[in-house]
């Protein structure tokens, strides 16, 4: 086929002019791509070399070391204990299934381990590794080491987890520590990042939750280069953080150690303070419970088997267990009363065994009375009827106002949880709380402690180290932060003349060492020792009239929970007072037999720095002391547990 | 001019047609693939062993196969064009049926241990039908609408094809390389203005239809729509793949992080980083002076093909040349506006660059092609 020159022609101009036509498009498309590259790499190129590092460096947190705590003398009661772990990493380890069956073949590990191993693996980046099994014996971790190279992808690992070495004797006082939970999280307002990290752990409750700002110090941060996925290529920068301030306590551990022996199973608590300058020596709440399972995760069985105790060992009685004081009560009465001026030592009043007020009856707990009663008959021999009469000259008001000068009623600020303020009631109280007015009989019954009157064991000791000094002591639990010691605050003067005071002393001094003398047995036999004291038994349940008249039914006849509370407070030495001891035995029958020896025994091994020495007891007592005393499980210098009680 | 007008005998033989090659344009395209070979090497973390080695490899036999066909007559080609369409659309209906997928897309056969894709074939074959169409037909029939819609069909079988695998990316180069040929062998410009339109207002009333009651497409494809106009809507979707690109391309800056210093690609924050997105890891090292120099390599290509195809006057030929460069610099245009957030990320890869076996064995043969013509050209 030939065609004419002129077509060819034509045709190729057309192609031509076509092409360059195409070809300035191309250019404009060109001149397009090379602005843009432009505007990405130079206009805004530091708008992304930024957005690029904040793709590649991400920042990491090095758990701080939490502080220590101690006790006053330094033995350590919180501690940082290295906790082996074994992790997996999949990548790494090939087939996991025969990696992970060797391993249970090396080290135990249960079904349970091995599931939740399994399953996380699922859900997480092949590189990211994964617990296998917490807290390792340092036996298990050599095991796993020695078989390293059959076992690839897995490693062990060391993290630092929160011990307790003294368990049961300080749990109500320390708490625990556990991870973080949303609910810790929510609390706070502006949650410090480090509680973000997994299994990060916290001060739940007592001195590690109220001391947590002082307890947790400051992270520590690691700049990292991670790629698109997390993992973490290498560190760029490592900034180490600050280990928690350590943190000292008032408390004596071998005292608190003694005393909580000392209670055994009973559901008591006891406190022992010092009285020149409020220190808590020991503070006991019992039964206990080992804080330790807590930080590991607790059991639905441990758990429920605390749970339902009806001793209630989570409780820490001696802030947030309130009991009416009963007798324990009466120097507040008589304080208020003599203050008042509406008494005066001297005045004696008589006791029928009863007092009549407007139809009702209120009894004495000596039926057949205690005939003429003055103010230190009427505390060493507890009557009764001396209180309601002197109660209703004073009046409710000036009695719960010498209450509060005395630490009744009132919070006291010391690092722990669940501090109740207890009851001072009066008239405004009453109307506020139950819409009701005071009454005369109200009055009676808080004369004596009972009714209205709520008191935690704290409270008792703090009321009675200002009997025994005249000053507003304040009780304090912590005594240095970081080494620094924390200032005692000078006690204020209570305001009352001390020839008051005196006498309220020598009632107390009659209570444990005059003839009658309600606790009378429970006297320091030493001479530089000797010691006051106020029993206290405080009824839980109401007697009818009905069961007065046919005998009121003695505590041992009584179902556990209806018997009556044991309370006891007591300081010494009485010549120059150094502490304060309160004691209150839940439904452990009389004040006099149940909670005196304990605080007896408390006070001896606070006072003596030993053992409480068999010479501190009257004569007749020490064979009964001695082998009690020696029988108790107390723990050796190490705070290591007797055999017997060990888990 | 056809070939049967030429006397064959001004035409260089047997070795002499080495002197007769193109040679700048065999320089210009080993030079980009060897930007391409450094960037491979650098992604794998200075390994030659992954991609590297390997796109060298295919290079080579891309280079002995363009060799081979630029020392084969043009006419030869010319000849064999048809045939070639009928493979290629063979291929791709066998591909439709019996292929394997791939990015869940049936891309490939595999011949032999060599994974051939006859879409890429396609995009060569198409042009040299069509530019054997226009060098046969009777040039007053161009614009004549049987004879118009004769090569629009034969642009649309092999679109179709391509498109039900789906791969949108090259149905469209497709279409346009048709539309180029068709718009170079000088069919009248009223046919263009009728289509453009026609698409113009499609898209306007899709557009204008959202949220009415005629409603033309699913509020699923909208919202796709939305995410490609802004990808930073959708950060860690559909916007991802567009959002790291563009970090990667303007952190560079001025003069790069440096070879082998492209945090993007090393932490594999790229994604495709070593297949269409791998202009990123080229802008994060060398920086927009690297990128520059790249783009300057490319349009001399294009230079070279146009100078090629206008000393020539053998009708297919041009065609063919200007055919081929059309297509290389859809390419090109495609996948740089898309990794620069100018246009949606659609599946196109960077000619000579990218690794991959078929695009790069496609694209050698087809500058074989041009280097046939420019050595067998009537002079």
């Amino acid at each position: 086929m030939r065609r004419s020159p002129k077509e060819t022609e034509d045709s190729a101009r057309v192609t031509h002019r076509r092409a360059l036509l195409m070809g300035g498009a191309m250019t404009a498309m060109f001149a397009v791509l090379g602005a843009r590259m432009r505007y990405l790499s130079v206009d805004q190129a530091d708008q992304f070399k930024l957005l690029a590092e904040e793709n590649r460096i991400s920042i990491r947190l090095i758990p701080p070391a939490r502080g220590l705590i101690h006790d006053r003398n330094g033995k350590v009661l919180a501690a940082n204990e290295q906790n082996y772990r074994v992790v997996i990493t999949r990548e790494d380890a090939g087939n996991v299934d025969e990696v992970l069956a060797k391993l249970a073949h090396i080290i135990p590990l249960t079904a349970d381990d091995l599931d939740r191993t399994t399953k996380e693996m699922r859900r997480t980046s092949p590189f990211a590794p994964i617990t296998v099994a917490d807290r390792l014996t340092w036996e298990d971790l050599s095991k796993i080491a020695l078989n390293a190279p059959s076992l690839p992808g897995v490693s062990p690992e060391v993290g630092l987890s929160r011990q307790y070495p003294r368990d049961t004797d300080f749990a109500h006082v320390l708490g625990y520590v556990g991870p973080v939970s949303e609910r810790d999280l929510e609390a706070l307002e502006s949650p410090d990042p480090l509680l973000r990290i997994p299994k990060f752990q916290i001060g739940k409750i007592g001195v590690e939750r109220w001391l947590e700002d002082q307890l947790r110090g400051r992270a520590g941060t690691r700049r990292i280069e991670v790629n698109a996925v997390g993992r973490v290529m290498r560190e760029l920068e490592r900034e180490e953080g600050d280990p928690g301030s350590d943190v000292r306590l008032t408390i004596d551990a071998d005292v608190q150690n003694f005393v909580q022996a000392r209670l055994g199973d009973e559901s008591a608590a006891a406190v022992v303070m010092d009285v020149t300058n409020g220190d808590i020596i020991a503070c006991v709440s019992s039964p206990s419970f080992d804080p330790n399972l807590f930080v590991r995760g607790i059991s639905h069985t441990d758990y429920n088997g605390l749970m339902e105790n009806d001793h209630r060992p989570l409780a820490n009685k001696t802030v947030q267990g309130l009991y009416p004081p009963g007798s324990t009560f009466k120097m507040i009465t008589a304080l208020a009363a003599l203050e008042a001026g509406v008494i005066t030592v001297n005045t004696t009043v008589r006791c029928p065994g009863h007092l009549e007020f407007g139809g009702r009856r209120f009894h004495c707990w000596k039926r057949a009375g205690h005939g003429a009663v003055n103010l230190e008959k009427s505390l060493s021999e507890s009557c009764d009827v001396y209180y309601y009469d002197i109660a209703q000259r004073v009046g409710i008001e000036k009695i719960a106002e010498m209450g509060k000068r005395f630490g009744l009623g009132i919070r006291h600020d010391i690092p722990m949880s669940a501090i109740a303020d207890g009851i001072m009631p009066n008239r405004a109280w009453k109307q506020e709380r139950h819409k009701q007015d005071w009454r005369i009989g109200d009055t009676i019954n808080a004369s004596i402690g009972q009714g209205y009157v709520l008191t935690s064991p704290l409270q008792l000791a703090v009321m009675t180290a200002r009997i025994a000094t005249g000053r507003a002591v304040s009780p304090r639990l912590v005594r240095s932060v970081d080494g620094k010691d924390v200032p005692v605050p000078e006690a204020p003067d209570i305001g009352i003349s001390e020839d008051i005071m005196r006498k309220i002393r020598s009632g107390m001094f009659a209570v444990m060492n005059a003839e009658r003398g309600t606790a009378k047995s429970s006297r320091i036999a030493d001479e530089a020792l000797v010691w006051a004291g106020k029993t206290g038994t405080s009824q839980v349940r109401n007697i009818t009239a009905a069961e007065r008249a046919r005998g009121v039914i003695s505590n041992d006849q009584l179902p556990w929970n209806r018997r009556d509370h044991a309370l006891f407070v007591g300081f010494a030495p009485y010549a120059n007072p150094r502490y304060a001891v309160s004691v209150v035995v839940e439904h452990g029958g009389g004040g006099s037999t149940a909670a005196a020896p304990i605080a007896r025994d408390a006070i001896l091994r606070a006072l003596s720095g030993g053992l409480p020495p068999l010479s501190a007891y009257p004569a007749s007592q020490r064979n009964r002391i001695e082998s009690m005393l020696q029988k108790l499980p107390l723990r050796d210098a190490d705070g290591r547990a007797p055999e017997s009680t060990r888990a | 001019m056809s070939f049967l007008e030429y006397r064959v005998k001004f035409v260089p033989t047997g070795l002499r047609k080495v002197l007769h090659l193109n040679w700048p344009l065999i320089v210009l395209v080993t030079a980009v693939s060897a930007v391409g070979w450094l960037a491979l090497y650098s992604i794998a973390g200075g390994r030659m062993d992954v991609w590297a080695g390997r796109q060298m490899q295919v290079f080579a036999l891309g280079a002995v196969l363009m060799l081979f066909v630029a020392f084969v007559p043009i006419w030869f080609w010319r000849n064999m064009s048809l045939l070639a369409y009928i493979v290629s659309i063979l291929l791709l209906l066998v591909v439709e049926f019996f292929g394997s997928m791939g990015m869940g897309a049936q891309r490939w056969i595999e011949v032999g241990g060599i994974r051939l894709q006859p879409s890429e074939m396609a995009k060569v074959t198409l042009v040299m039908m069509l530019a054997a169409y226009y060098d046969w037909l009777d040039v007053k029939k161009t614009s004549r609408l049987l004879w118009v819609l004769i090569p629009v069909v034969l642009t649309v079988i092999p679109t179709v094809l391509v498109l039900m695998q789906p791969n949108l990316g090259t149905a469209l180069i497709l279409l346009m390389i048709g539309g180029t040929v068709m718009l170079l062998a000088g069919v009248s410009w009223w046919y263009f203005g009728v289509v453009i339109s026609g698409i113009v207002s499609t898209v306007w009333a899709i557009m204008a239809s959202r949220g009415t009651d005629w409603q033309l497409i699913h509020d699923y494809q909208f919202r796709r729509i939305d995410t490609f106009l802004d990808p930073t809507s959708d950060p860690l979707g559909a916007g991802y793949n567009i959002i790291q690109a563009q970090i990667a391309l303007g952190s560079g800056g001025w003069g790069g992080k440096g070879f082998m210093q492209g945090t993007q690609s090393r932490l594999n924050f790229l994604p495709e980083k070593h297949t269409d997105f791998i202009f990123t890891t080229l802008g994060e090292e060398f920086g927009f002076v690297g990128v520059f120099s790249l783009l300057v390599l490319y349009a001399l290509i294009l230079v070279f093909c146009y100078v090629s195809a206008m000393q020539n006057k053998d009708r297919f030929s041009v065609l063919l040349i200007l055919g081929i460069a059309a297509n290389f610099f859809f390419y090109l245009a495609i996948n740089l506006a898309m990794v620069m957030g100018l246009a949606p990320v659609v599946g196109i890869p960077l000619p000579f660059l990218s690794y991959g076996g078929s695009a790069m064995l496609v694209l050698l043969v087809a500058f074989g092609l041009i280097q046939s013509a420019h050595v067998h050209r009537p002079r």
